[in-house]
């Protein structure tokens, strides 16, 4: 026979154990609910199950000359120098954001060429590039 | 010649670390209870030269030395005096002998003032302390060596980063390394502590002072790097769970899970296994947010170093430093008996553990996650703000309702009559939140719950706060203290993302936007020679639709020369009730200015809580004093 002690052991370990168990799903399932996915234009030209409307974020550089300014928001063209996909933000930019420089912006696709973004990403460095679009450019420089 | 002076002063400290680790050992064989007068010297020649090296380097900084490589790369002779002392520890080679120096101080000072603790004990500390100091300082002179020289020698540097040149910036890491490096101390302790056999409340009460000093300066070192981020960065928000600030958390939550769980160890005698597991654990996840930041792994806003080379030390070492720590754990490891009541203040000082255990993790697994699947699969993904929010905030709400409650139990078993008092106040809590739905307008049954319990707590420790004054027990103070400031942080983070406004648009010099609650009419603008930068102030007028109350706010643009940069300043105006917060920014030098607007209720009560979290810890510091 258990003594009390043990069976008391054994559902304290249970109860844990249970807890834990659902503690670490509900982190995987909130955190699979919340990935953001980074893309490049050419992946999102290429790709077909692209999903629309899903929080998402593009890099690449700005176009030279791209920039469209108005009242209500910030239109650029961002290029992987392959393709490219226009990008529309209402909002501040940080203080790095110009032509010709690395940009990743948040948010998502209307439509395969049409980017809606709801934040553009700062960075402390001038000469900082972020790792993927270090990466998309040596790729497509060669 | 400083950079001979400074890498001279680095290899004496090599030496006396080498020494002292050879005479320490000497000394354990000696069964007296008297450590040897020369230990002690070695370690006061060792303080004294590290200070030295790092006043070496701020005067190479002061003086504006170019033949130091790192002079050259951070500084530059037009900046302030003040940032000029700054910027020895605003880049990685500097901040890493900042590092250094703490760890060396940290040792002395340890020895020092554990004098009536066991002698085997101290010795064990002391020579972990200079096997984790001797693995920096390696680190330090071959691959980060803030002394290394350039010739031929460069008649002007290169500049300090313009966003680091900020009064909160410049104390920022010097705290936070305080509080972080000043785990090592009760690291190599909880090692010293498991080899000499030196255990329970002694031990205890070895590492307090030592637990609460870095927990206090971990605390006001988030609490700036937050601060800064509201005014530097522009968004208007203070908690991003951008990496780095995940990687400044993570220590947190253990370390925040030490302080409790010591109480237990000293007054119960139990859960030392636990304790010590804690203790290595600070320190190394200290080290593992340090070797994400600055190898470049993790990608985040402070970029101010990332090279592969650096990440690969550090992560070699780290896994010395892990392996040995779990070595010596399972080696000298003995079972314990648990023997927990569940209405006992030990119960709930476990749970709080628990808490802090599962807010570990989360933060863990956000942060880690986009690394694993980058480099299994090469999918590069981030995880958003939202997952955080969604994962931790509704377990606050449990977490603040047992914080209220666990004080009021006694040790070992306690009778029933609390539960009475504590659903009245449960009833209080939500007569307050039906008024402030009332007053302020609608919002999701979270936010309630929320409310509910940071108002809970906030009575509770009030409550609390009364019957100190009557019975003036001084011991609960710092809890109370500390307690009443998370409920109060909790509840003005709750109203101010509740009722924040926020409005992003682009205006001309002269045009007026209006919003539902503000007309912004941005004046005009004009230019401003600043002391090493030109400043483009824009000058608006807001004025209240509701009650037609203006104010004046001037946003600037900082063009900073070497090398140019831009900097936007917001312009901030506080007042107890809320902060209007307007910043502005131009793209590509277009006519239309890009501005944000926000109004963010009770900004200034979040610092004030935050600060009354730390507050906590140091009044308990003053309180250790007075005790003995």
């Amino acid at each position: 026979m258990l003594t009390k002690k043990v069976k008391n052991r054994i559902l304290f370990l249970f109860f844990v154990f249970l807890i834990s168990v659902v503690a670490i799903f509900f982190i995987l399932k909130s955190l699979n609910k919340n990935i953001l996915y980074f893309s490049s234009p050419t992946e999102i030209k290429e790709r077909e199950d692209i999903p629309f409307g899903k929080a998402m974020r593009v890099g690449g550089m700005v176009k030279k000359g791209s920039i469209i300014i108005n009242q209500q928001e910030i239109q650029f063209i961002v290029t992987d120098f392959e393709n490219e996909i226009l990008i529309s933000y209402s909002g501040t930019v940080p203080n790095l954001f110009a032509e010709e420089k690395g940009v990743v912006a948040e948010g998502s696709l209307s439509d395969k060429n049409f980017f809606i973004a709801d934040r553009i990403l700062a960075k402390h460095d001038e000469n900082y590039m972020p790792p993927e679009i270090k990466e998309i450019i040596e790729k497509n420089a060669k | 010649m400083l950079s001979n002076i400074g890498i001279g002063f680095l290899i004496l400290v090599l030496i006396l670390s080498f020494l002292t680790i050879y005479n320490a050992s000497l000394d354990l064989k000696i069964s007296n209870q008297l450590i040897k007068k020369s230990i002690y010297k070695l370690s006061l020649f060792q303080t004294t030269f590290t200070i030295l090296s790092f006043f070496t380097l701020i005067i190479g900084f002061i003086n504006s030395d170019f033949s130091l490589i790192n002079v050259y790369e951070n500084s530059h002779t037009t900046k302030p005096f003040f940032y000029k002392i700054a910027g020895t520890w605003g880049n990685h080679e500097g901040s890493l002998l900042l590092w250094v120096n703490i760890l060396v101080i940290f040792s002395y000072l340890f020895l020092v003032f554990n004098y009536n603790h066991d002698k085997k004990y101290r010795l064990y500390t002391l020579i972990f302390q200079n096997i984790l100091i001797l693995g920096f300082l390696f680190f330090l002179l071959l691959n980060s060596n803030p002394f290394n020289s350039i010739y031929p020698i460069p008649p002007e540097g290169l500049g300090l980063n313009p966003i680091l040149q900020d009064p909160a910036l410049a104390i920022h890491p010097p705290l936070l390394y305080v509080g972080f490096v000043g785990c090592s101390i009760y690291f190599s302790a909880a090692i010293a502590s498991l080899l000499s056999g030196y255990g329970g409340k002694l031990f205890v009460q070895s590492i307090k002072s030592w637990v609460k000093i870095s927990w206090c300066f971990q605390t006001l070192g988030i609490v700036v790097g937050s601060i800064w981020a509201y005014y530097e960065l522009g968004w208007g928000g203070f908690w991003f769970w951008d990496p780095v600030e995940n990687a400044s958390l993570l220590p947190w939550f253990a370390i925040t899970a030490l302080m409790h769980s010591l109480i237990v160890l000293e007054k119960r005698n139990t859960l030392y296994a636990w304790v010590i597991i804690l203790c290595l654990l600070t320190f190394i996840l200290s080290v593992t947010g340090t070797f994400l930041v600055r190898s470049g792994i993790l990608n985040s806003v402070h970029t101010f170093a990332s090279d592969p080379s650096r990440g690969i030390y550090i992560l070699l070492f780290l896994s010395f430093m892990i392996f040995l720590a779990l070595t010596v754990f399972f080696k000298k490891y003995k079972k314990e008996n648990y023997n927990f009541n569940l209405k006992s203040k030990e119960t709930f000082i476990l749970a709080n553990n628990w808490f802090m255990a599962f807010f570990l993790i989360t933060v863990l697994i956000g942060m880690l996650y986009p690394i694993f699947l980058d480099v299994l699969i090469n999918v590069k993904i981030s995880v958003g703000p939202p997952f955080y929010n969604i994962v931790i905030i509704p377990l606050v709400i449990p977490f603040m309702i047992l914080m209220a409650i666990g004080p009021k139990f006694g040790w070992i078993k306690s009778k029933n009559k609390i539960f009475l008092k504590v659903l009245f106040f449960i009833l209080g809590a939500g007569v307050i939140n039906l008024s402030i739905f009332y007053f302020f307008g609608r919002y999701s049954l979270l936010s309630n719950l929320i409310f509910i319990a940071a108002v809970f707590l906030i009575l509770h420790s009030l409550l609390d706060f009364k019957n100190f004054i009557i019975n003036k027990n001084k011991l609960e103070l710092p809890r109370i203290i500390s307690h009443l400031g998370f409920g109060l942080l909790v509840f003005f983070i709750g109203i101010n993302h509740q009722f924040s406004l926020e409005e992003d648009f682009n205006l001309k010099v002269g045009e007026v936007k209006k919003t539902n609650t503000y007309e912004i009419n941005f004046e005009n603008i004009n230019i401003k020679d600043g002391k090493n930068y030109k400043a483009i102030i824009g000058n608006f007028k807001l004025t209240n639709l509701k009650n037609n109350l203006f104010q004046y706010l001037s946003p600037e643009i900082r063009i900073y020369p070497n090398p140019e940069t831009l900097t936007y300043e917001a312009a901030i105006k506080t007042k107890i009730s809320s902060d209007l917060y307007l910043t502005m920014s131009n793209v590509s030098r277009s006519e239309y200015y890009n501005i944000k607007f926000q109004k963010k209720p009770f900004m200034i009560w979040i610092w004030i809580s935050a600060l009354i979290i730390a507050l906590g810890g140091f009044v308990q510091l003053t309180l250790k004093k007075n005790e003995n």
